[in-house]
């Protein structure tokens, strides 16, 4: 499997560690799959930590914004936490840096909910 | 600088189903032979990446995963440069009119930053449509600063 999700619960915060490989295909529907289950369940604190995929494409950013986007528009928040080189590169370089609020330890991004 | 540690010049081509693993094994070709040519890691990953959109492109946008076209995928180096061409055959697309995924119009649409990246990624890119239909497009990293 390219891609692995794994949901848990700090207080009233979701925390989602994905693993492996956000790209077009298996890995960017598992994302989108799981972001809309959330949302589906009301999840209004949404943290996805990134620490240990190894590479996203074009589609991964593409789900990382349009989850952002369904959790801000059903009055949630959606964060980021441990981002790799690649992946601050990527959001950079595409000006997707600051619309998220990207955190690099998970405490102080519980804290900040 | 980049040191080109294989002086023998070396050229592939293969033609693509157009299926998402085919992405996967253009972007395998592709790295291994810039590895080969003496790129680094940073280098090597943005080849790779420019690849792979570049491949994506032209399975899903050209060739629309027809089992009945081909992609037409070829990678090749010499002493100076590291070139890749993909060519799909489909309808081909006006890319004189692509939006610009920079603009704040733009920036949260979920698609649209596949050709801003390769770009972003590579020396020179270039695309062109074929007297025969479809879509060619021309990736150059090289080898030495110019």
């Amino acid at each position: 499997m390219s891609i692995k999700l794994n949901t848990r619960q700090v207080g009233d915060v979701s925390v989602v560690d994905v693993a492996g490989r956000i790209t077009l295909g298996e890995g960017s529907s598992a994302l989108r799959d799981t972001m809309r289950e959330m949302v589906g369940k009301n999840q209004k604190k949404i943290l996805l930590n990134l620490g240990d995929v190894s590479y996203i494409d074009s589609s991964g950013i593409g789900e990382l914004v349009s989850g952002f986007t369904t959790v801000t528009n059903n009055g949630g928040q959606l964060k980021l936490l441990n981002l790799n080189k690649r992946v601050k590169d990527l959001l950079q370089i595409t000006k997707l840096y600051t619309v998220f609020d990207v955190h690099e330890d998970e405490a102080a991004a519980i804290r900040s909910f | 600088m980049r040191e080109n540690k294989q002086q023998l010049p070396e050229t592939v081509e293969r033609f693509l189903d157009s299926t998402l693993d085919s992405v996967d094994s253009a972007e395998e070709l592709a790295v291994g032979m810039a590895q080969r040519a003496g790129f680094g890691e940073d280098d090597l990953t943005r080849i790779g990446m420019a690849v792979r959109e570049s491949v994506v492109n032209a399975v899903v946008h050209g060739n629309r995963y027809s089992a009945h076209k081909k992609v037409r995928f070829s990678v090749g180096h010499n002493s100076h440069k590291f070139t890749v061409c993909i060519a799909d055959e489909g309808e081909g697309f006006d890319f004189e009119s692509l939006p610009d995924p920079l603009a704040p119009e733009n920036i949260m649409c979920t698609s649209g930053r596949g050709i801003f990246l390769i770009r972003s990624f590579m020396d020179e890119f270039q695309m062109r449509h074929l007297d025969m239909g479809g879509t060619e497009v021309t990736l150059v990293k090289y080898l030495v600063s110019k």
